[in-house]
């Protein structure tokens, strides 16, 4: 096969066209996606979204580098800042000061702050592996039961009935219980983080699946697909050359979507003690530490509380943009 | 055959058959696509759609075969099992000689750069994900086929070549309006430089004035390139404008075949007769000429359960009690027409001993006007018959009987007191 066709690089092949028509004054075409952007930019809310949604990537993917520049350590302990009596931090809100802009938290006066950096890349990693994973399962089954139908449709899809089915919560309980100790040579943090990746990714592919497949199923009976048929066109070229280029946007906007569904479902299994393990930084596991800190003081609650409720917001606004912008029912 | 009578070959018709059976590009045999329909927790077949039950045509070399018919009578189900984009439930498709009616996907990849598609929606037909240069480039990336000169440069000649220019290349299917967009799908066609090209409704998406642009485009470059055409329309217009030859197609089945002058000056199938009353004529001054418009009553019957015999024989003027029991089969009637009914029209009666008419075909006859009816008793013993036991009451109240006949249309209650007038 020759290079591969680029669905929306019409940027990179535009320069020859613009030679072979110079004289004529330059021909640009805009291809959906340029489309779908300049209908994104138009959308305040859902461009704010984006921007926290970008900031927050960055913090993530720099949390340790910062640490590192500043010598912070999320799991240091100031025991010296607690009320010997009350293990409680010294001061009014958490103990706030300029050295610990968010408190430092009680029991062991580790620094908030650093504590929410260290738990937002451990969030979005587990996030965005889980939603890859899943969207990728989905992506590829759900194309593959609505182009060929019949018989595989069949099956594939009572296997969505049985994932869907399934006790999620509870199974990842249990999941997660047995692998505490280690297993697949992976032990500690990255065996924490890839069990979550793996529970989450692997039974939430079905939503997916669902929306790609009823796409796939009203995009085969367009004629482009029977005129690639009639070209001679093999079966994995019309899925993934035709029909997966017309799936992006659904598949784009249902992954911003599930994004923040997956930080709150590893929010809350690492709140239920099952997901990542203390001492390691989590929004979820510091909420739970938290709980039992509430009534003397809902600093500790509050912090982590508002990290998930921004991050998740943002990608919400940032979802429900993509999918004004990417209107699936434009041509 | 053609040796036996080998002293009279001044035939014409014979003369050219030896010639015309090596340039036999596409010739199709009692082909059948019935689709299934399946019912019930086992999916048990319960029946099936016959959307097309059994045709035979052949397509010569050059020619442009027009196919047309109503809407569901399979015209496009033809197409799509010619060009095998469906599986044909039976008969045989053979293509330059070889038979490709049960070639598999891979069997089927080599001849598709033969056997290329055009069709109806130009919305539709291209990719909105892909660039113009990548949809007509894809014929040669998925056939290997590497051009001269490169595929860029093979593109851009194609999109001139239809008419468009070269530097809509790295544009999008959404820039372009229905009939620019027909002209791609043209262009996609004419990639791998096809011998047969069936084209299903090219141009029934179009305004009128695109149409013309898409014919007229369509006819050039068939003399350019040498193509032969399937051409699926209902647009009678259209059909005789590019046609050579034209197959007319009721529930599934071809009814008339026949050169485009003897189709369109004399059918001899009651229903192409019909069909062709129904060309509007566009000059207001003949219009009072053409008064014969013949309106056929109800609906095409369904064809999962298609009317035995003859298929028209529900709707037909002319139908007699043959036409219910027995099917006609397809008889080159006159050189060059062939024609499958028991009363063709101006030409002899192939059942003259059927002299009593159905009472469909009476009250069918209601809604035809006079000098037609006057015309079919010419060759019909049935509906002489019916004519002159019709013709004593209907002089003596005229005014009564036309009056009877508009009310038929929208009831059938009246109907019933024409059989009494004719009898007495």
């Amino acid at each position: 096969m020759t290079a591969p066709i680029e669905t929306t690089g019409a940027s990179e092949a535009q320069p020859e066209a613009v030679l072979s028509g110079a004289d004529k004054g330059q021909i640009e075409g805009r291809s959906l996606g340029q489309i779908a952007w300049t209908r994104f930019k138009k959308d305040k809310v859902a461009v704010a979204g984006g921007v926290v949604v970008i900031l927050l990537i960055l913090l993530a993917i720099l949390a340790r580098p910062i640490q590192a520049l500043f010598g912070l350590d999320p799991n240091a302990f100031n025991q010296d800042l607690l009320d010997p009596n009350t293990s409680l931090p010294h001061g009014d809100w958490g103990g706030m000061s300029a050295e610990h802009p968010l408190g430092i938290d009680p029991n062991f006066g580790r620094d908030i702050a650093t504590r929410i950096l260290e738990g937002s890349w451990v969030s979005l990693v587990v996030a965005f592996g889980a939603t890859i994973l899943s969207n990728t399962i989905g992506t590829i089954l759900g194309v593959i039961a609505g182009y060929y139908g019949g018989r595989t449709d069949a099956i594939i899809s009572r296997l969505m009935d049985t994932f869907l089915a399934f006790p999620l919560l509870l199974f990842a309980i249990a999941i997660s219980a047995t692998l505490q100790g280690g297993a697949f040579g992976l032990e500690g943090l990255p065996l924490h983080i890839s069990v979550l990746i793996f529970i989450i990714g692997f039974f939430n592919w079905p939503y997916l699946g669902r929306i790609v497949r009823g796409q796939t199923l009203a995009l085969r009976e367009r004629e482009f697909v029977d005129a690639s048929r009639g070209m001679g066109a093999k079966g994995p070229y019309i899925l993934f050359r035709e029909l997966l280029p017309n799936l992006v946007g659904p598949i784009i906007v249902y992954s911003t979507l599930l994004i923040p569904t997956n930080i709150l479902f590893e929010a809350s299994l690492s709140f239920l003690g099952v997901g990542i393990q203390p001492p390691q930084a989590s929004w979820g596991g510091m909420l739970s530490e938290a709980v039992k800190f509430y009534k003397v003081d809902p600093q500790f609650m509050i912090v982590p509380g508002l990290a998930i409720f921004v991050t998740v917001l943002a990608f919400n606004l940032l979802g429900d943009g993509l999918r004004d912008a990417l209107d699936p029912r434009s041509r | 055959m053609s040796e036996t009578k080998k002293s009279d070959v001044t035939v014409p018709a014979q003369a050219s058959a030896p010639e015309a059976e090596n340039d036999v590009l596409l010739k199709v045999q009692g082909l059948q696509k019935h689709f299934p329909i399946r019912k019930g927790v086992l999916q048990r077949q319960v029946g099936a759609v016959k959307a097309v039950d059994g045709i035979d045509f052949e397509v010569r070399r050059g020619e442009t075969l027009g196919v047309v018919g109503e809407s569901g009578c399979g015209k496009s189900t033809m197409g799509r099992v010619i060009t095998r984009l469906q599986d044909p439930t039976g008969g045989s498709i053979h293509f330059e000689g070889k038979d490709i009616t049960r070639l598999n996907t891979a069997g089927m990849r080599p001849l598709r750069r033969d056997i290329q598609m055009i069709f109806q929606d130009p919305y539709g037909s291209l990719n909105p994900r892909h660039t113009i240069g990548s949809i007509v480039s894809a014929p040669f990336r998925l056939q290997g086929v590497e051009p001269e000169g490169g595929v860029k440069k093979e593109v851009q000649r194609l999109l001139e070549l239809v008419g468009l220019s070269p530097e809509h290349y790295n544009r999008y299917p959404h820039e372009f309006s229905g009939g620019q967009r027909q002209r791609i799908g043209i262009a996609r066609a004419l990639a791998l430089k096809p011998k047969l090209v069936v084209a299903d409704e090219p141009v029934s998406a179009l305004d009128v004035s695109i149409q013309a642009q898409v014919v007229n485009l369509m006819d050039d470059l068939q003399q350019e390139l040498g193509l032969t055409y399937v051409i699926i329309a209902h647009d009678l217009s259209v059909v005789r404008h590019v046609s050579d030859r034209i197959a007319v197609m009721y529930l599934g089945k071809i009814v008339e075949l026949a050169d485009r002058t003897s189709l369109y000056e004399s059918p001899m199938h009651p229903y192409t007769k019909a069909l062709m009353s129904a060309v509007p004529v566009p000059d207001p001054r003949r219009r009072g000429a053409k008064s014969e418009r013949i309106l056929l009553r109800g609906d095409v019957p369904s064809p999962i359960a298609p009317p035995p015999g003859c298929r028209f024989h529900t709707r037909c003027w002319k139908a007699t009690e043959i036409c219910k029991t027995t099917e006609p089969p397809l008889l080159e009637l006159r050189p060059g027409q062939q024609v499958a009914c028991h009363h063709p029209e101006s030409f002899e009666d192939q059942a003259p001993q059927d002299t009593v008419l159905l009472t469909a075909a009476k009250e069918a006859a209601e809604l035809v006007a006079d000098e037609v009816l006057a015309e079919s008793a010419e060759t019909s013993a049935a509906v002489a018959a019916e004519v002159k036991a019709h013709a004593e009451p209907a002089s003596e109240e005229v005014s009564k009987t036309s009056d009877g006949v508009s009310k038929t249309s929208d009831g059938v209650s009246k109907t019933s007191d024409e059989p009494e007038s004719t009898d007495k």
